[in-house]
């Protein structure tokens, strides 16, 4: 018998997710409900990891607005996301960019990379 | 209404609902399961409906049981339980229930019995806290007082270490998420009592919100 927790699983899972790692920098485009109205919003930063397997995978972005670090957590098979679109790929050596969070200006930045 | 079925705890995962928020469901193999008798004022001097679920191979099922379920004509089931319906003529026996009597959004009460734990102390059992660590304590994960001196005994129903787990435990007014009627599949919001493939008693939410 199939595992049937993995088939509903295996139902919610996007397969139109481009591939992005940890130093990318992507601009996740989520729905907002403002009301009865529906917007979609763009956040743009750093990814700094990838947490999690299946259903339950979830990435964080990073960006500096107005001088303050914003983090922002994301389901990645979540339904508020409409696309995720990868701006640059970046050159790292770790999984997990937590460092970031202590450097700002110019010791933030992240070298590109060109990926085929 | 009241309506009862019974099902198998497969496990847990999570869902997205129309929000976009992770719901957190228990995926549940209800039904069908079968009615093998109707008890009725008459005959048993109360009302009730038998059902049954699973299967069990022929060589181990005794002659009174193999005789029960030819006399309501069904297929012979593993698991027996009674519940209490309001109106007994709408079940006859040999008639199959289906997943499809709940809707989606109803609410419900699942028992089951839940995971033995042996026997584990006050702090798990009871949820007491814990004595200091440090400072000369030797009284870490210890009962504590057994009550007053006065009484010169100990009161019953104290809490102590002893036995937990693996009794009949039923979580009230879970919402149902969604419901397979193809693959008998209903997910239920929260957990529910036991182990995985253990046995569940799934009734129409006494209390409700």
């Amino acid at each position: 018998m199939t595992n049937l927790i993995d088939v509903i699983e295996q139902e919610q899972i996007k397969s139109n997710i481009p591939k992005f790692y940890p130093g990318d920098t992507v601009q996740v485009h989520v729905k907002v409900v403002e009301g009865t109205r529906e917007r979609i919003q763009v956040f743009e930063g750093v990814v700094i990891r990838r947490k999690g397997g299946g259903i339950r995978e979830t990435f964080t972005v990073r960006r500096i607005a107005y001088g303050v670090g914003v983090e922002r957590t994301f389901p990645l098979h979540s339904p508020k996301i409409e696309k995720i679109v990868v701006v640059r790929h970046g050159k790292v050596r770790r999984a997990k960019l937590y460092y970031l969070r202590k450097l700002t200006g110019k010791a933030a930045r992240i070298k590109e990379v060109r990926r085929s | 209404m009241p309506k009862a079925l019974l099902g198998k705890k497969l496990g847990m995962t999570q869902v997205f609902n129309p929000d976009g928020k992770i719901v957190p469901v228990t995926v549940v193999s209800a039904g069908p399961c079968v009615v093998t008798q109707v008890k009725t004022d008459a005959n048993d001097g109360y009302e009730a409906v038998q059902i049954g679920i699973g299967s069990v191979k022929p060589i181990n099922i005794n002659k009174p049981m193999a005789g029960h379920f030819r006399k309501a004509n069904v297929r012979v089931c593993r698991y027996l339980r009674e519940i209490a319906v309001g109106n007994i003529a709408d079940y006859q026996s040999g008639q199959e229930i289906k997943v499809d009597i709940f809707s989606v959004g109803d609410f419900i009460d699942v028992s089951g019995v839940s995971k033995g734990k042996g026997f584990a102390g006050s702090i798990k059992r009871w949820n007491k806290s814990r004595g200091p660590m440090g400072h000369g304590s030797k009284s870490h994960r210890r009962p504590a007082s057994a009550g007053a001196k006065g009484p010169a005994r100990v009161f019953k129903g104290k809490h102590s270490p002893g036995r937990m787990g693996g009794e009949n435990v039923t979580i009230q007014n879970l919402e149902i998420i969604k419901i397979d009627v193809e693959r008998n599949l209903m997910l239920v919001k929260g957990a529910v009592p036991g182990p995985k493939e253990g046995l569940l008693l799934i009734q129409s939410a006494v209390k409700s919100i």
